[in-house]
């Protein structure tokens, strides 16, 4: 693959199939741990490492994966990443590992990973699949934070609190604007109204593009609705 | 030959199987140690805050005791107790002992109980609460755990102490009950053993490091 495409590969998993945007997928963690910004960003580091390890393990040994044992290799290749993960987290970023608490080990059953392991990293040589890890991932994870920072920002009106969780040294309790914020956003309906703007957005942008684009066309070609 | 196939798909999968194993037990070596170091000193720190209003002159964790399970504490694992002395004298115990009845696991509970067996702290160890409501039982998240502060058996009486939805004397966290009724039961009882068992506490040696 050229690097042309393996650009456009990392742009599919950012933007036009991102997993928690496009596809839906994964969105246990992703409406659980997002309260703060700094656990939106753990997390999205912690599956953009398992999801880049994963695809590169799984298309390193695609030819010879019969494909009845495949699913339980990718449930092994895995289970063992996250729990790595989990053991370099408590290693290095304790106070963020207690704050994300049930959520790193239960990386294992975000369903983005495994998806993308049967669909894309089982048929594709390792380049691509990393490439289609790290967009995948990275896509996940910026979600993750825009809806943290959404969350913090609206529900307790500050951004970045407890950064030195993923920095270290002494405790940082973040900008503050205000003595407190809409707590309805930090609390599990806030979750779903800020993934239903996120993804209302994506789909305006994209539909604002897709106007412009066809603003150019000759009106036959116009398109007018979805 | 079918059974060929069979055989040698299954040696894949132990294959893969064991490549994954060493992967997992590699990371568990070499991170070990410094878990087991973040795991110290966030105790140390945390028996230092759940020590409020203490005076003390003994070092905490060289008196330390570890009750092996059973026991008569909250938990059905080890309990560990460290004795604080002034002068000599006792001044204050705390207790790490573990509640089995958490919304997601055992909750690893430290409380801080003075000479008088009023509570001098309370501090969550180690839980795996749902994040964004039963975690509100860590201190850095909210004020909850301070509520116990002051408190003893007897303030108030052995029924108080439960949530106030039960017809208790605590206050609950907004969307979990699990939790705070697991922590309030074993700082109960934790506070009755001590009550019950105070003397021998303190006379007890220090159980030797067993690594």
């Amino acid at each position: 693959m050229t690097s042309g495409g393996l650009i456009e590969r990392m742009q599919t998993g950012l933007w036009t199939e991102n997993p928690g945007l496009v596809q839906l997928l994964g969105l246990c963690p992703l409406l659980a741990v997002t309260t703060t910004f700094v656990n939106g960003l753990g997390l999205g580091i912690a599956t953009l490492l398992v999801l880049t390890c994963s695809n590169a393990l799984v298309s390193a040994t695609r030819r010879w994966i019969k494909q009845e044992i495949r699913i339980p290799v990718f449930v092994l290749i895995i289970a063992s990443l996250v729990t790595c993960v989990e053991l370099i987290f408590k290693a290095w970023f304790p106070t963020l590992d207690r704050s994300l608490g049930i959520f790193i080990p239960l990386i294992v059953t975000n369903c983005a990973i495994v998806a993308r392991a049967e669909v894309f990293a089982s048929r594709n040589p390792i380049g691509a699949s990393i490439a289609d890890g790290i967009g995948m991932g990275a896509g996940f994870a910026m979600l993750l934070m825009a809806i943290g920072a959404f969350r913090e920002l609206v529900g307790q009106a500050s951004i970045f609190s407890r950064l030195d969780m993923l920095t270290g040294g002494e405790p940082f309790e973040g900008f503050s604007f205000a003595d407190s914020g809409l707590l309805l956003a930090i609390l599990p309906p806030g979750a779903f109204f800020s993934l239903a703007l996120a993804v209302a957005l994506k789909n305006y942008l994209d539909r604002k593009r897709r106007i412009a684009r066809s603003a150019g066309m000759p009106s036959s070609l116009r398109e007018t609705r979805k | 030959m079918k059974d060929l196939t069979v055989i040698k798909t299954g040696m894949t999968l132990a294959l893969i199987a064991a490549i994954c194993t060493t992967l997992v037990a590699a990371t568990y070596q070499s991170t070990k140690s410094r878990i087991a170091a973040n795991e110290k000193a966030l105790l140390e720190q945390s028996l230092q805050t759940a020590l409020a209003g203490v005076f003390y002159d003994s070092s905490v964790s060289e008196s330390r005791l570890i009750l092996q399970a059973p026991h008569e504490l909250p938990g059905n694992d080890a309990a560990i107790i460290y004795r604080v002395f002034a002068k000599k004298k006792p001044a204050a115990a705390l207790f790490a002992v573990t509640a089995r009845d958490g919304f997601s696991g055992p909750i690893r509970i430290l409380l801080g109980v003075d000479i008088a067996g009023k509570v001098t702290g309370v501090r969550i160890l180690q839980h795996r609460e749902t994040p964004g409501l039963g975690d509100k039982i860590e201190s850095a998240r909210s004020d909850w755990v301070f509520q116990f502060d002051g408190h003893a058996i007897g303030n108030p009486v052995l029924t108080a102490w439960a949530i106030k939805d039960d017809g208790g004397d605590f206050d609950q966290l907004t969307g979990a009950s699990v939790t705070p009724r697991a922590v309030i039961n074993a700082v109960r009882d934790t506070l009755v053993y001590f009550d019950a068992n105070r003397d021998e506490i303190f006379s007890l040696p220090a159980t030797e490091e067993s690594e």
